[in-house]
């Protein structure tokens, strides 16, 4: 399916991780683990390493940027993130880990988000089961 | 993009590499948000100066190197140590020195060593309609919503970005537009509550999570709704939500009426508070019900009123727990003038400033809960410090901290 924007252009391939809840990433991810440590958090204890994430959008700390690029940099950040309304925080943190280390993060926004098709493939536009 | 022929110079690196930079992730973030044109700012509030690992000291670094220099003034949020009272930290010497080293290229890019996440009790706070970029959520919040200063939501090194050239992308707040509330909350709670501050955070909590990144416009509160109560009540609405402005009808400057607040539309969603709502909040902010071993207040860092509050409360009193007071230096400067901290000292507090208690290790080892009269702390110190916590207002704070145990009185009881 093609999604309805890109907000970080790339190609990523991972598990779905779906959140059911908006996540701050600083205060609700420990960056060293990776883990969702917001015990309210209907997916506490769930690793973002690798996933593809899909949430409704971000929430809480502008320090979330700051997390996520740390993530990128140490390898316990998503593959890619799609969302379903924009976040900068969010987008901000990618750009920034790109230029630093290279790492690639697409984020990809779309409002139909299915929740179970197990491994998902961002390919610029396009976002499909890699089954 | 339009850019402008400054905006061009800057992406063409005539001035330096940092700015360059600053310019390509300020189109790049602006494209996404929808911005077709950049616009001046006036001011900057930049949250990038906390430690959050080694990847923001190597983005300001970049930025030094870079000739980086912020063009509008620029203050600088809370850090991850407290350099009025370096013995406080008590966590591991390398990172102290990595955020150290993060504090020290900020102030090397222009920017005001103010180390508060307040920066809206400092003088030449931002005036009604400028157009600022700040990081800090309860900053945004508070600009937009008490001030009627204009910032999108900033992440970190965003705000940099828009403080190395001037510019932000003309987009969400900034416009007439983005600032329209398009849902409603409607308080319908008794005086008593109203009266009591510990009812605006927990309001705010409420807020952010019906909200999420909506503008929401609140009916049903009145005067009592202080600056410092809309403090509480904003950061707690950005830290359970993606709230970046609320309006209150009759109180915020944008909101003189319900259909000005809505810009003559009628809400997506109408949601109702009752005082059941507010103490299911209370409830979820409190997951504790052990011994008291701490309180902190002063999320966000507590004004010169608040201090003054406390040491009315305080007077006379010895605490028998440790009671931490987050404020900001500027802040603190200005209520030891003016002789207030005198009683707050006897009664035997431990005042941070630049920094915060739930974001470093300075409260160490609590042997038991930590009440706090904040709904922002409330949220993010379970996870951060692994303690459990109790909130009630201010006062309630006070008795805890005298008899060592945790009571809450009025509605909460």
């Amino acid at each position: 399916m093609k999604v309805d924007r890109v907000l970080v252009d790339g190609v990523a391939t991972g598990e779905v991780l779906a959140l059911d809840a908006p996540l701050s990433i600083w205060g609700g991810v420990d960056a060293a683990s990776g883990r969702i440590v917001e015990a309210t958090h209907p997916q506490f204890g769930e690793a973002l390493a690798g996933k593809i994430v899909v949430l409704p959008h971000g929430r809480g700390s502008s320090s979330s940027s700051s997390v996520l690029a740390e993530m990128l940099r140490i390898g316990t950040g998503p593959a890619g993130i799609v969302l379903e309304e924009p976040d900068s925080i969010l987008v901000i943190g990618v750009l920034v880990a790109g230029r630093l280390y290279g790492a690639r993060c697409p984020i990809v926004l779309t409002s139909s988000t299915p929740k179970d098709w197990g491994v998902w493939r961002i390919t610029g536009d396009q976002l499909e089961s890699a089954h | 993009m339009q850019l402008s022929e400054r905006d061009r110079s800057l992406l063409a690196g005539e001035p330096g590499e940092a700015q360059k930079l600053a310019m390509e992730l300020l189109i790049a973030v602006g494209e996404t948000d929808g911005a077709h044109h950049l616009i001046d700012i006036e001011a900057a509030h930049v949250d990038g100066c906390s430690y959050h690992g080694q990847a923001g000291v190597d983005f300001a670094h970049m930025l030094v190197e870079g000739h980086g220099r912020v063009q509008v003034p620029t203050t600088l949020n809370v850090s991850s140590l407290d350099l009025l009272h370096p013995d406080l930290y008590k966590g591991d010497s390398a990172v102290a020195e990595s955020a150290r080293a993060l504090m020290n290229l900020y102030v090397t890019l222009g920017c005001r060593p103010t180390w508060t996440c307040a920066p809206y009790q400092l003088q030449d706070r931002p005036s009604f309609g400028e157009q600022i970029a700040w990081g800090e959520s309860n900053a945004i919040v508070f600009a937009n919503s008490v001030l009627g200063a204009r910032t999108n939501r900033y992440g970190d090194f965003m705000d940099i970005c828009c403080a190395l050239t001037g510019r932000a992308p003309y987009a969400g707040l900034h416009t007439d537009a983005g600032r329209l509330a398009t849902i409603r909350l409607d308080v319908v709670v008794p005086d008593s509550i109203l009266d009591d501050d510990i009812a605006y955070p927990l309001l705010g909590h409420v807020l952010g999570q019906l909200a999420g990144n909506r503008v929401p416009v609140i009916t049903g509160l009145d005067e009592r709704a202080s600056e410092d109560r809309l403090k509480a009540l904003g950061a707690a609405a950005a830290s359970s939500g993606a709230v970046a402005m609320f309006h209150v009808v009759g109180v915020t400057p944008e909101a003189a009426t319900l259909s000005e607040a809505l810009g003559n539309a009628p809400p997506q969603q109408v949601v109702s508070i009752s005082p059941d709502t507010l103490r299911d909040a209370r409830r979820e902010l409190t997951t504790a019900t052990g011994a008291l071993g701490a309180v902190s207040v002063g999320t966000p860092h507590m004004s010169l009123d608040e201090l003054v509050s406390l040491a009315a409360l305080v007077d006379g009193h010895k605490t028998a727990v440790p009671f931490y007071v987050n404020t900001s230096r500027h802040v603190l400067s200005e209520a030891e003038t003016a002789g207030v901290m005198t009683p707050i000292e006897a009664f035997g507090v431990i005042v941070v400033t630049d920094t915060c208690t739930y974001m470093t290790p300075i409260m160490g080892d609590i042997e038991g809960d930590v009440m706090t009269n904040s709904g922002k702390w409330a949220y993010y110190a379970p996870a951060n410090l692994g303690v459990g916590v109790v909130i009630g207002s201010l006062a309630d704070c006070v008795e805890s901290a005298v008899t060592g145990s945790a009571v809450t009185t009025g509605e909460w009881s």
